[in-house]
């Protein structure tokens, strides 16, 4: 069975400029959740857009669901459901008539009830989009993508900006497609997002993948199991040298070395021999501990690991 | 009740689903046609412009230019001249102006300003003097006026026995004459507007974008968009003709279906060309320039306000070719002189051509995204 996407080699650049996609490669299968994790303009909403047909790549191939978008796009089209990154539907159409309107296009769309009542806008299927909250409004945008009965759901960034109850809503009625068997595709910069909901996710940087597993895995990999963060009182942290954070680097257990935010940050195997060892370290120097944390490692320490920056940085 | 009730098994897979129903060919087109008539119900401006604006703007213009019986010009008489109120005032033609007697200077000052179309003084030696400006037509006319009442008060007699008809009939007054100018460049706005606007709007609100994401006909949507501006024109048409029967008592002598074939012609037309004005602005602001410079032309030559004859004959054949000229020609001549559609389809032929080139290269250069 042909994977549900598939991409080689894909290539993007703007007005012979700008490269926003940078040879990049995904094979997605059926009933996959997938992520696409990374900062603001790394590619991710060229790449999505590509792979739903709606911009041209300068180079490579897309393959959904076997077809290519140059024979068989109207057909294909059929297949996906999509919600694009700040669409703004017509303000002044109801709930009801924007998802009927869009039902319009299918050839075998789902009843518009059922998927308002699926996303929990039945009490609002007649206001008017323009008289929606934020999180209704997004949730309407995923109705417009449902409606159609897809294989594949396309979102890009769909909670940017919700609310923490709306985020939770959105998962649901995600995972929840996928549950009956469809496939995602979704982009997002939010770590906890990726982590709770995509069985694999790829984390894009400069136009290209820089690394890519399930979550646990990639972590494992990448983050070190904890990550202990420390900060020592003014007598060291006068320089900001490699060397003196060699220092750290050499203690038992320690993967790697971090300056981040004031903060030592150090990824750690087995905290419980580095800790007492750091203690040691600390007191040798004649520094004093100011503070102490330890904690789990996180998919924002795989992205600091691998790129020297933070994933919300602006 | 939730979807899972209705879903015997949740692990069935998305595709196996039952649909809901089966869509057919034109079901995309109706429900963009039905979304498009919403909106613009829902629009308070564009309930406002398309069809109240033109409204107002017949009403107003057509009682600043109603004809009135006979204007009275005005006429300032300088002190030391009251013996030619005096005989004015007893001329037959006495009641064609109104004279008031003045200080030379505030006579002179009030005509500079326009408060008098004429001055008369009297000098001892030479008679009258009419102080006028050849420039101003009432001014002239006063003159005239004036002189001729005055030879008849001293008994000058008529050389040739002359007879005036006066010709004022409804279909050759001013409003007769604005009514379609006004539905024509009504038809051109909304047109430029309605299609324009509202392409350009949904292109930055990233709504193409996301139709183009369906298997939605491209041909279709702008298909419906062109739609919605016949049955807007429909209405535009109605309304301002049934104006112009009701108040100003306009007699419409062509067919109404001639009068609408036009309409839908024109409405087209403009439907098609603002399609291409609007066929790769990615803002609002830049369209509107695009627009007004579009159709800045047309305000101005194509003889909405007053007729283009006015203009030197050099560019006449420019102006023909305007397809605001043909849509005011052919909405003049079906309205106010009933010419047969046969006889009009040069015009009709021009707007086509205008309307569908503009189509056509509109879909070529179109920007969905």
């Amino acid at each position: 069975m042909a994977p549900a996407i598939q991409c080689r080699d894909l290539r993007k650049t703007y007005d012979g400029k700008l490269e926003a996609v940078r040879g990049l490669n995904l094979e997605i299968q059926s009933g996959e959740c997938f992520g696409l994790l990374g900062p603001n303009g790394a590619g991710k909403t060229t790449t999505i857009e590509i792979l739903e047909g709606l911009l041209e790549p300068t180079s490579g191939d897309v393959s959904i669901l076997g077809h290519s978008w140059r024979e068989n796009a109207r057909e294909m089209r059929e297949w996906l459901g999509i919600s694009l990154q700040e669409t703004r539907l017509s303000e002044k159409l109801s709930v009801r008539e924007t998802v009927e309107l869009f039902a319009s296009f299918y050839r075998e769309p789902r009843s518009s009830d059922e998927v308002l009542e699926q996303l929990q806008l039945t009490e609002k299927a007649d206001a008017w989009v323009g008289k929606l909250s934020g999180g209704q409004r997004q949730r309407l945008a995923v109705a417009t993508a449902l409606v159609c009965n897809p294989k594949i759901l396309f979102l890009d960034e769909p909670t940017t900006g919700l609310d923490p109850q709306s985020r939770r809503q959105l998962w649901d009625i995600i995972r929840e497609f996928q549950r009956t068997g469809g496939t995602v595709l979704l982009t997002t910069h939010y770590m906890d997002e990726a982590e709770r909901l995509c069985d694999r996710l790829a984390i894009v940087d400069h136009g290209q993948i820089i690394a890519e597993g399930s979550p646990p895995n990639l972590i494992e990999r990448l983050g070190g199991h904890h990550v202990v963060e420390f900060a020592v009182d003014a007598k060291t942290s006068g320089s900001a040298d490699g060397a003196r954070l060699d220092v750290w680097r050499t203690l038992p257990s320690v993967e790697s070395v971090r300056e981040d935010d004031g903060m030592i940050a150090l990824s750690v195997q087995e905290p419980h021999l580095a800790i007492p060892a750091l203690l040691e370290a600390v007191a040798k120097q004649g520094s004093k501990l100011q503070h102490l944390t330890t904690r789990q490692a996180s998919l924002e320490d795989v992205f600091v690991r691998l790129t020297g920056r933070h994933l919300r940085e602006e | 009740m939730p979807l899972t009730q209705q879903i015997p098994s949740t692990t069935e897979p998305a595709a196996l689903r039952r649909p809901a129903k089966r869509n057919g060919r034109w079901s995309g087109y109706l429900h963009l046609l039905g979304a498009r008539m919403l909106e613009l119900k829902r629009e308070p401006e564009v309930v406002f412009w398309v069809f109240v604006f033109p409204l107002l703007l017949a009403v107003g213009l057509g009682i600043a230019f109603r004809n009135k019986p006979g204007d009275a010009s005005s006429v300032a008489i300088a002190r030391g001249a009251e013996g030619v109120q005096a005989l004015l005032q007893r001329s037959p033609q006495h009641a064609s102006f109104k004279t008031e007697v003045l200080d030379d200077e505030i006579a002179r000052k009030g005509f500079r300003l326009g408060k008098y179309d004429l001055v008369v003084e009297a000098q001892r030696a030479e008679g009258v003097y009419y102080v006028y400006d050849p420039a101003r037509p009432e001014s002239a006319l006063a003159k005239a006026q004036v002189d001729n009442a005055l030879q008849t008060a001293m008994g000058r007699k008529d050389v040739v026995p002359t007879k005036a008809i006066t010709f004022s009939e409804p279909g050759s007054r001013y409003i007769d004459f604005l009514i379609p100018g006004l539905l024509g460049m009504n038809l051109m706005n909304s047109g430029m507007w309605g299609i324009g606007y509202a392409l350009v709007d949904m292109r930055q609100r990233k709504l193409l974008k996301r139709f183009v994401g369906t298997p939605m006909r491209r041909g279709d949507f702008l298909l419906a968009l062109m739609s919605s501006r016949l049955v807007l024109m429909v209405i535009e048409i109605g309304l301002l003709l049934t104006l112009g029967v009701l108040v100003f008592h306009m007699k419409v002598l062509g067919s109404v279906f001639a009068i609408l074939l036009v309409g839908a012609v024109g409405a087209l037309a403009f439907g098609g060309i603002g399609l291409l004005t609007a066929s790769r602005a990615q803002k609002i602001e830049s369209v509107s320039g695009l627009m007004n410079l579009v159709m800045m032309p047309m305000w101005i030559f194509s003889g909405v306000f007053f007729s283009y004859e006015r203009f030197p004959a050099v560019i006449q054949p420019l102006i023909k070719a305007l397809p605001l000229t043909a849509l005011n020609d052919a909405l003049r001549a079906s309205i106010l002189e009933g010419t047969p559609l046969r006889s009009q389809w040069p015009r009709l032929l021009l707007m086509a051509l205008w309307g569908g080139l503009s189509f056509v290269l509109a879909l070529r250069w179109f920007r969905w995204t």
